[in-house]
């Protein structure tokens, strides 16, 4: 299974879009491991510098319909090459959570109103987040604070997880 | 209970219910690119498993960046078209025979009502105007598509969408879904499939049901299905005519994928397709929508009429007719690319090639590139574009660039005026 622990990239703004996850000129690699570079570059979000504020990190935070766009799973991959393989949101754009759990990541999703605490307690300070899926928990801490957030998740996703992905998964199955 | 026009398709394409409320369906079709497809096929070839679910229902087509534009695209294009030809794959469309995987695949009569679609491709929604269920998916879904033959979807909930009215002349599909992802927003329909109905969808030829289900992914939605009627039929005529002894008994086999009158949606808009004037994009969300009248005056550099959006012989025909006689702003360039062969050669016999060169524009061969910024009309930073494609994503066209989206008249308004313009064919 996937490392679904670490520190944690605050992206405070809905509506992220693949292109700006990995841009198209970019999908003529045919490698992962190329796309590493181009994490996040086409971004507008004030304050953030994907040269400095990505390298690190193992988990995002980020608010609704993360992912919407193009179904490029260069996008999760992205992710993933730069060590990042949980994403926790309030929702996701309906392919890009698919592609997550069938290359065996996370796309967690959290209440608004959790996302907004998550957001005012520990943005800005260095936070790690640990999802833990047999008990179906979030933990987050910066040291000073502790919080725990149930989450909900079908399980046929979390199977997903279990089982490294969705290809191996099929060959076993279908 | 009734059931909607996809829970008809679902319930006759599962094979598995892997969990609550996810089913595993049986494709019908797997469609494939040259972005998307080579990781897919590499995968394979690494697990030991370079092999197919079934040759005859998978098609694929080189057109994301056509002619190869370099080494690494090159290479795209090649592992494609060895895995196509190892695979036995038939329907592959090489160099001179491709087109925009979205325009040319309908062409050629691969979707029928009630058929399960995937593709590697978000804009795969719009075969659902032929009354199928069609989904953009990643790689690794697709993966399993070729390998297996399956996909895992969540039950969808549908949105109905019922259109009244008819359109003001210069008003056209394209002006309706923009509307549309306006009301709805770019996360409305999210996890949903969107049933378009209503006797403006039904007086609508299958080029703007295209145009109109192909725009359902940026409202978020998973499919966006026209029902199958008269013009489905007509469409597919050439196709399906040896399967049927008439075109009656074709659309009475096709209704049963129509839904029931008691379905149960989660969401039921109305819309008066009289009082809709053109519309057009401004920033960078596809939900962004404000009228070309409050966007007149808007300066652009660059016009592109194309894509899987609109890039279709209708789509020309309406921009032509705006363009006959008449040239270009001298501060703009414009670029149009014909979807496909066939709607190319349509419109050279039918004049239309040549209204656009004597305007001024740049005709390409089919093909994806200048959408998605990867060839064939790249912007460069702080350059602006009015086009007929589908996203106005920051950086989408080319990186600092902004797109406004807009019909294909307007577009052609927009070049001739340099600067955004309603096409005369709309009287306000």
């Amino acid at each position: 299974m996937k490392n679904l622990q670490g520190k944690v990239l605050f992206l405070d703004r809905s509506d992220i879009n693949t292109d700006e996850i990995i841009p198209a000129k970019y999908l003529t690699e045919s490698t992962k491991i190329a796309l590493k570079p181009y994490c996040l570059e086409d971004l507008i979000l004030e304050g953030f510098d994907p040269k400095k504020d990505i390298d690190g990190k193992s988990v995002i935070v980020t608010r609704a319909n993360f992912g919407c766009g193009s179904s490029r799973e260069h996008a999760p991959w992205v992710l993933e090459c730069n060590g990042i393989n949980l994403v926790v949101a309030e929702n996701f754009a309906r392919i890009f959570r698919q592609n997550m759990f069938n290359c065996g990541m996370a796309a967690i999703s959290l209440s608004s109103a959790e996302i907004d605490e998550i957001f005012k307690t520990f943005s800005g300070s260095e936070t790690d987040c640990c999802a833990d899926i047999e008990a179906k928990t979030l933990t987050f801490s910066n040291g000073k604070d502790t919080k725990v957030y149930p989450f909900e998740a079908s399980a046929f996703d979390l199977e997903l997880v279990r089982a490294g992905g969705w290809v191996d998964y099929a060959d076993q199955k279908y | 209970m009734g059931k909607t026009a996809a829970q008809k398709i679902f319930d006759a394409h599962r094979i598995d219910t892997p969990a609550p409320g996810v089913s595993v369906l049986k494709l019908d079709r797997v469609f494939c690119h040259e972005i998307t497809t080579p990781i897919a096929i590499n995968d394979l070839i690494a697990r030991g498993k370079d092999r197919v679910f079934d040759c005859s229902c998978i098609k694929a087509v080189i057109d994301h960046v056509t002619p190869a534009k370099d080494s690494k695209t090159a290479e795209q294009g090649k592992t494609l078209r060895d895995w196509a030809h190892r695979q036995n794959i038939k329907d592959f469309f090489d160099i001179g025979r491709n087109g925009v995987c979205h325009a040319i695949f309908p062409e050629k009569g691969f979707v029928r009502p009630g058929f399960t679609v995937i593709m590697g491709d978000s804009h795969t929604c719009t075969h659902g105007a032929f009354g199928a269920f069609a989904a953009g998916v990643g790689t690794t879904d697709l993966e399993v598509g070729i390998l297996k033959g399956v996909v895992s979807m969540r039950e969808p909930e549908t949105i109905r969408i019922n259109v009244n009215g008819d359109l003001r002349e210069g008003v056209y599909a394209k002006d309706l879904i923009l509307t549309i992802i306006k009301t709805l927003t770019v996360n409305g329909a999210t996890d949903k499939v969107i049933e378009f109905a209503g006797s403006t969808i039904s007086a609508m030829d299958m080029d703007s049901r295209m145009t109109l289900s192909n725009m359902a992914i940026e409202a978020g939605a998973t499919c966006g299905i026209c029902l199958p009627d008269e013009k489905t039929v007509d469409y597919l005529w050439e196709f399906i005519s040896g399967e049927f002894e008439s075109k009656e008994a074709a659309l009475a086999e096709y209704s049963k994928w129509l839904p029931d009158a008691d379905a149960e949606y989660v969401k039921v808009l109305e819309i008066n397709a009289a009082e809709l004037e053109p519309v057009v994009t401004f920033n960078y969300k596809p939900d962004q929508v404000k009228t070309v009248r409050e966007m007149t005056g808007t300066k652009v550099d660059q016009v592109y009429i194309g894509s899987c959006t609109n890039g279709r012989i209708n789509d020309l025909r309406a921009a032509a007719e705006v363009l006959k006689g008449k040239k270009i702003s001298p501060n703009v360039r414009a670029i149009v690319s014909p979807a496909t062969p066939k709607i190319f050669s349509q419109a050279l016999a039918e004049g239309l090639i040549q209204i656009f060169m004597d305007a001024g524009f740049c005709v390409t061969n089919p093909t994806c590139g200048a959408c998605l910024g990867m060839s064939n009309g790249v912007l460069a930073n702080g350059e602006v574009c009015a086009s007929t494609t589908n996203r106005n994503f920051n950086g989408r066209m080319g990186k600092g660039g902004m797109v406004h989206l807009m019909s294909p008249a307007t577009a052609a308004a927009t070049a001739i005026a340099g600067e955004i313009a309603n096409s005369p064919l709309f009287k306000g």
